[in-house]
């Protein structure tokens, strides 16, 4: 272990810039989870379709993978709703969310690798873009694009969800949804089809975090997989539906995966956010930000 | 049928079994059966936590990679210091058994108190740090895998994959008796309500994080008992494959296509998908093998939710409920305290 | 502080929050053994966090409660329960994958056991539970063929068959007839002549005035009355907070 303040600093820098794409992942995972309590767990598979998406259009036309991202978005909207139907008909009317709706989801986050797998084979995909390569300098401080970039482009997507959550109707029709489904009943809001409009957000998320992803490493089908615990530990260690607390949450995973990676090796780095998980589980269940 | 006389009609069925596999005179029968029983050990022991507990472990793969890399751990200190005998099969299962165990035991007792999605999702959890500790571990081989050598022979029966085979068909005949045992007694009924209702199971006095501890051990033990034979059977344990989610899924989607409600359920799953499964790979990649699995798991958990023994009774009109409630309880199960 | 001195449930100064809303502020009830104690109050109320503070489904942050001279707040819900404590539930909660038979059956099972005492024949105990509550034709069948009148009774019958020293019995009343209010009062009168101490919750008021011999009303989380029935309806304050609505 070579411990220089370099290093340290370093360290830090990029595992608050990791943080806040993280944060971006976890932002899908609030949502369903945090607030609409539908345990999710094929959302990191989602983010890799949308890496894969913009992988396909970056090779093919050259177009830039955050824009292609965005442009793609009403698709994963699509996406999203057309599985919370299926969800809630088979599920959750029935009540058989525990079981079954896990298995459901973990049979999606399968299918949709093992397709990946297919189609695309195990070799890693990046993409090119002009942020991709440079690095920018202050002093000692190193700063590559290539996470600067999703960084920012991250927190602004939180903010702008933050904004739909809190000043939109029908994003505090979200919000009101999971505390009180009665009451917005007897408002004459459907309650299934707010849901459905939240999971749609959810999974839309994913194809910006996905190009995002593909930006910062190279990625091939089971990357998700690592991403699991991580966006899990995360939306709980925030509080669950808080997107500000995600964001915190985030960039503390980023910061300790980082120092782990940098001092310990990166093999370790798989564990760290489990661990956090397996800790932040036992020991507050309700999170930094609780609920 | 009391448990002594269930017990004999399976060591039967067991006997008879073998006896087939030998008259085909062709190895490869004891080795793609080794696989299909060891599906049926890791499905009902999913099954037990899972389909009579309603909480669903993610992490099989980490229990049955315990057992593995005890057995692993095991050999290598065997032949390090140069002990002259290997240590017989049994003993190693006992090992890996207990390693799971205990494990499933520190795991459960830490996220149990929580939420059946918490657990769920921390099995996930424990599966990947686990596999990042034996890759970091040299000792096991690390990242480049480690090598078991496989005996040759083992008297009275010859040729050592026979041997394997007949150790899986001995724990597969103790793992269904143990989750029909559970079924029928008094654990069983506990094991329903956690599943049903944990509020309302705790206020009639069931101890639920007692029995789901119980439940997720016993799963443990048993996953971990089917790993330790496993470095013999492949010869070269890798983590990748050790620890791949063609486990996860697959003792999964056993267990939720079959039905989950008895232990016929995980049995049927098994060898059917199982079966399934090892005349594809000959025929077609693994990949599209585990993406059928996957389709076969979705659509059987959203159209038929109990099952293909939920189809059963429902085809011949009687409801899958009908099945499960028991008339009495099995006097041979004394009453004392789990 | 101690109320009676023999009081079979002993609760001081409870206090329950969830985030920034109290449920319950300054909590304090003294039951003695054999009462029958009426719990009013307008919904959201409190009345069934109360209870669920008192049987262990939640913890409540402040103040003691002690049941039959123990100390229970840091005892899970099952113990509360093999130490004679049972309840209903308000909305029925049934263990649907069990027939009506094997619903009480798991009291017995895994309380009445536990205690070290076996019924000659778990059958018949089973079946005579529910013929008390008027289920037994349906003692094969299960929950999902219930009418919710009919799941309220199984609760109740799942409640009783824990043998317990002290039954809250929450809104077991709701949705059923006349007669069958009476049947239900009369087996709870019976209960209670066998020494069960019975704490009723409900908002019909024929049935609380005629079973209680007293009364305690919970307003927002706070108990503003505490006396014989006829005193409680006609304190001023009680008739301001719940009947004047």
């Amino acid at each position: 272990m070579i411990f220089s303040f370099d290093l340290l600093i370093n360290a830090l820098v990029s595992g608050i810039l990791i943080g806040g794409f993280y944060a971006a992942v976890t932002s899908g995972v609030s949502l369903a989870f945090g607030i609409l309590d539908i345990v999710n767990i094929a959302h990191p598979a989602f983010v890799i379709l949308g890496s894969y998406v913009a992988y396909i259009v970056n090779a093919t036309f050259g177009f830039d993978p955050i824009l292609t991202s965005i442009v793609v978005m009403p698709a994963f909207y699509a996406l999203g709703a057309g599985i919370y139907q299926v969800y809630y008909a088979a599920f959750e009317k029935r009540g058989q969310e525990s079981l079954r709706g896990l298995a459901f989801f973990f049979g999606l986050l399968f299918i949709t690798e093992v397709s990946l797998v297919l189609y695309f084979g195990v070799d890693y995909r990046y993409v090119d873009a002009s942020y991709i390569g440079p690095t920018w300098h202050f002093g000692d401080i190193d700063l590559p694009l290539r996470l600067l970039v999703p960084c920012i482009v991250a927190l602004l997507m939180m903010a702008a969800l933050q904004l739909i959550l809190t000043r939109t109707f029908v994003g505090r029709a979200i919000m009101a949804v999971a505390q009180d489904q009665l009451a917005l009943r007897l408002m004459a809001v459907d309650p299934v089809k707010i849901k459905r409009i939240a999971f749609g957000i959810s999974i839309a998320t994913a194809s910006l975090a996905g190009a995002l992803l593909i930006i910062i490493q190279p990625v091939e089908p089971s990357v998700g997989r690592q991403y699991i615990g991580r966006v899990f530990a995360i939306c709980v260690l925030g509080g669950m539906g808080s997107l500000p607390g995600a964001v915190i949450a985030a960039m503390l995973v980023g910061i300790v995966e980082s120092l782990t990676s940098t001092f310990y090796g990166p093999s370790w780095a798989p564990a760290v956010s489990f661990g956090f998980l397996l800790l932040t589980l036992a020991v507050r269940p309700a999170g930094l930000m609780g609920r | 049928m009391r448990t002594p006389a269930f017990l004999i009609v399976c060591l039967a069925i067991a006997a008879a079994v073998f006896g087939i596999a030998i008259a085909f005179g062709n190895d490869y029968v004891f080795f793609a059966g080794y696989v299909v029983l060891q599906y049926v050990v890791l499905s009902t022991a999913w099954n037990i936590l899972g389909g009579y507990c309603g909480y669903v472990n993610f992490g099989t793969a980490a229990f049955f990679a315990l057992g593995a890399y005890s057995t692993v751990a095991i050999y290598k200190f065997i032949s390090d210091n140069d002990f002259p005998h290997i240590v017989p099969i049994p003993v190693l299962m006992l090992v890996g058994g207990v390693v799971s165990g205990i494990v499933g035991f520190g795991m459960g007792y830490l996220t149990l108190r929580l939420r059946g999605a918490f657990f769920s999702i921390a099995t996930l959890a424990l599966a990947v740090v686990l596999q990042t500790l034996v890759v970091n571990w040299d000792y096991v081989g690390g990242s480049r895998g480690a090598y078991v050598i496989r005996p040759e022979e083992i008297d009275p029966i010859g040729n050592y994959i026979r041997y394997l085979f007949l150790i899986m068909l001995l724990l597969s005949v103790a793992a269904i008796v143990i989750a029909r045992l559970i079924e029928r007694s008094r654990l069983g009924y506990g094991f329903a309500t956690i599943r049903d209702d944990e509020l309302a199971a705790e206020a009639s006095g069931v101890p639920t994080l007692r029995l789901k501890l119980i439940a997720t051990t016993i799963s443990g033990v048993l996953m971990g008992m089917a790993g330790a034979p496993f470095p013999y059977y492949i010869s070269y344990l890798q983590p990748d494959s050790t620890f791949g989610l063609d486990y996860a899924v697959n003792s999964i989607a056993m267990p939720l296509i079959g039905g989950t409600t008895t232990w016929v359920g995980p049995l049927i799953g098994a060898v059917l998908l199982g079966s399934l499964q090892q005349i594809a790979t000959v025929t077609i990649s693994s990949a599209v093998n585990l993406l059928i699995v996957g389709l076969l798991l979705v659509g059987f958990v959203i159209v038929a939710p109990n099952g293909i023994i939920g189809l059963v009774h429902h085809y011949w009109q009687r409801k899958p409920e009908d099945f499960v409630g028991r008339r009495h309880v099995d006097a041979d199960v004394p009453g004392a305290v789990p | 502080m101690n109320g009676g001195m023999s009081a079979i449930l002993q609760i001081d100064n409870l206090g329950k929050r969830f985030g920034g809303f109290v449920a319950l502020e300054g909590i304090s009830l003294s039951v003695a053994p054999g009462e029958r104690l009426g719990l009013i109050g307008p919904n959201g109320s409190g009345k069934s966090t109360l209870v669920n503070c008192i049987c262990g489904t939640l913890r409540n942050e402040q103040g003691e409660v002690h049941f039959d001279g123990k100390k229970v707040d840091g005892l899970d819900a099952h113990q509360r329960t093999h130490l004679g404590l049972a309840r209903s539930f308000q909305l029925p909660r049934p263990f649907v994958s069990l027939s009506l038979i094997d619903n009480i059956r798991i009291p017995l099972l895994y309380t009445v056991a536990v205690r070290g005492k076996h019924h000659d024949d778990v059958e018949d105990h089973c079946h005579s539970l529910l013929r008390k509550v008027g289920l037994e034709t349906k003692a094969r069948q299960f929950p999902r063929a219930l009418t919710q009148v009919e799941m309220r009774k199984l609760e109740l019958a799942r409640a009783m068959a824990s043998e317990p020293k002290l039954l809250i019995a929450d809104e077991a009343m709701a949705g059923l007839t006349h007669s069958e209010i009476e049947d239900i009062l009369a087996l709870l009168v019976r209960l209670n002549e066998q020494g069960v101490t019975v704490i009723l919750i409900e908002h019909i008021m024929r049935a609380v005035m005629s079973f209680s011999r007293r009364l305690v009303v919970l307003v927002s989380g706070k108990k503003i009355a505490d006396g014989a029935p006829d005193d409680v309806m006609r304190d001023p304050e009680v008739e301001r907070a719940y009947l004047g609505q």
